[in-house]
């Protein structure tokens, strides 16, 4: 589990699970798109509270190999700026049987997005540029369930 | 007691700074913390009522009471992945 500054190489990622036992492997990535509720977008900065981000991104691949049943499970996240195609994250999970690698790597980037401690800066075609509306952590961790819009 | 404040992303866009010193009496909660800084006036008052913090780097309630030292982040809405 880490946060990085390079390009993630998602053969990299998903060469990293996967085990005689398993019958399936899953790879998600998280892109960045070019546009934002029809704004066009031209990049996005990822800004982390690294020192929590990292037990943070350590405590949530703990709870989903629970869910997967191996600890084949990795989870990469960057920081920094990147451009329009550029991956954010990469989850790569393998398992005996598919459906306990789909449950873990879904868990894994929802609970990212309710808890672990990273903002992005969406850049706009045009020059500006706005801290995307996220979603409020409480305080064990788990979400409100309200998302706030700024 | 001195203990340091963090702020990340638009909260640190909002008050130009990273991190913070501040002075608290001993006993002082996280709510107390954010009051002090909400009372400095702008931009400080700009800070919610009732922020999500992190106390040494775990989500912590208000209520908590700190320590000399400690490190409170005031952790803005996240929006990673």
């Amino acid at each position: 589990m880490a946060l990085v500054r390079e390009p993630i190489d998602p053969a990299e990622v998903l060469a990293r699970v996967g085990h005689d036992e398993d019958g399936a492997a899953l790879l998600f990535l998280g892109t960045v798109r070019n546009h934002a509720d029809e704004r066009p977008v031209t990049g996005i900065t990822y800004e982390a509270y690294e020192e929590m981000a990292a037990p943070v991104l350590s405590d949530i691949a703990g709870e989903a190999a629970e869910l997967l049943g191996t600890d084949r499970l990795v989870v990469v996240h960057r920081v920094g700026e990147l451009t329009v195609g550029e991956h954010s994250v990469a989850i790569a999970a393998s398992s005996p049987h598919r459906a306990q690698a789909f449950e873990a790597s879904r868990y894994v980037i929802e609970e990212i997005k309710k808890r672990l401690p990273v903002w992005k800066k969406e850049h706009y075609a045009g020059g500006r540029d706005e801290w995307v509306a996220g979603t409020t952590p409480t305080a064990a961790g788990q979400p409100a369930g309200v998302e706030e819009r700024r | 007691m001195s203990v340091q404040a963090l702020f990340f992303a638009a909260y640190r866009d909002l008050l130009g700074t990273r991190a913070l010193s501040v002075e608290l009496p001993e006993g002082a909660t996280v709510a107390d913390l954010v009051a002090t800084l909400r009372g400095r006036g702008a931009p400080y008052s700009a800070l919610p009522v009732e922020p999500a913090v992190a106390v040494n780097r775990a989500y912590a309630l208000l209520s908590e009471t700190l320590q000399a030292g400690d490190e409170v982040a005031f952790i803005p809405p996240v929006a990673g992945g």
